[in-house]
């Protein structure tokens, strides 16, 4: 498995380098993650490792929930995700209840962040998918937010009498999974549990976020890296 | 730990010792000594007005300089945690009554002028 972990949003700020320039980051609270599970080809037909993070009451937790985690000997946690491995020999070199933190990122230069994205309801086309809407004047007539045609029904090359599958419209914006990739590693606090990276990152502070090293970088990094 | 605690911790690194920054109040006129990096040459470059405004706290902390230049106001931002800003001089206190001082921009000529604070001198008049 690469580098991977749970981590918290703490809040965003901005760090100066040394030649003065300032770059906005955003500091995660990345681990301790506790190994809560660890899954084998011959048992789970693939092989990954269960990380566990944020300690909660027993009381906020299900009885389940609890005995996984003390399977592992670990406390209660909150959030448990899975990380895929590419072999058994990797799952397996993981120890059941051992923990897995920031020392990990050590000499990652780009991570992936994934989360949960605030949510903003039941939006329109302009707020949802940036669509310009119709005229404030010009005989427009309670029609200035709307996105306009949605395609003649009839005619819709060969998709029948039906508006095209994902066509653009209003509907649920934010709260989905989102994931931000290749951002830059500023620091790694290994005292403090802290990954500070540049630029924003989905959901709101305090929200749960899944950290990876980048998976595939995009091409202006990949040269810089090579 | 507390969230601003973490996020105050990491700032708290960044942040210009407290002898390095002046007391400084809105009216003061000062002088900021501004680095400039033009290739791998480096000059400083001094800006010299009135604070007009401070705003921001901790990291964030900005401060608002305005001068007349060729009888044209100009106005500079500067970072005061910046690595840029270099040293930032206090010359004359001025006896003000707002917290930002927006209202020297519409003032012209002699109007313009703040009274001195006679009871209290900049600490770092040199």
């Amino acid at each position: 498995m690469p580098a991977a972990i749970i981590g918290r949003k703490i809040g965003m700020t901005r760090h100066y380098t040394a030649d003065g320039t300032h770059i906005p980051v955003t500091v995660i609270e990345a681990g301790p993650c506790a190994v809560t599970q660890v899954k084998t080809t011959e048992n789970d037909g693939y092989s990954a490792v269960q990380l566990a993070f944020g300690e909660i009451k027993p009381r906020r937790s299900t009885m389940p929930q609890i005995g996984h985690d003390a399977k592992a000997g670990v406390s209660p946690r909150h959030v448990h995700r899975e990380m895929r491995c590419a072999t058994d020999d990797e799952a397996t070199g993981f120890e059941l209840g051992s923990t897995v933190d920031v020392k990990a990122f050590e000499g990652v230069k780009y991570v992936d962040v994934v989360g949960t994205s605030k949510g903003k309801g039941f939006a329109g086309q302009m707020k949802r998918h940036n669509f310009k809407g119709m005229c404030a004047s010009h005989g427009t007539e309670r029609k200035h937010r709307t996105g306009g045609s949605i395609g003649s029904h009839g005619t819709d090359r060969g998709h029948g009498a039906k508006i095209k599958k994902g066509k653009k419209m209003a509907g649920q914006m934010g709260n989905e999974r989102v994931t931000v990739r290749s951002l830059d590693v500023i620091a790694i606090d290994v005292e403090r549990n802290l990954l500070v990276v540049k630029g924003p990152v989905p959901g709101p502070n305090n929200g749960y976020l899944m950290v990876r090293a980048a998976r595939r970088l995009y091409k202006r990094k990949a040269k810089k890296l090579s | 730990m507390n969230r601003t605690t973490v996020i105050e911790n990491f700032e708290a690194a960044q942040l210009k010792n407290p002898s390095d920054v002046p007391d400084m109040r809105v009216g003061d006129t000062v002088d900021v000594h501004y680095r400039i990096i033009e290739g791998d040459k480096e000059r400083v470059q001094r800006f010299q007005g009135v604070l007009i405004s401070l705003k921001g706290r901790g990291i964030n902390r900005m401060m608002t300089v305005r001068r007349i230049v060729a009888n044209e106001g100009v106005e500079r931002i500067f970072p005061v945690h910046s690595p840029r800003v270099g040293k930032i001089e206090v010359l004359r206190r001025a006896d003000v009554r707002r917290a930002k001082l927006y209202y020297l921009r519409s003032r012209t000529g002699k109007s313009r002028r703040l009274r001195e604070d006679r009871d209290e001198a900049p600490a770092t008049k040199s």
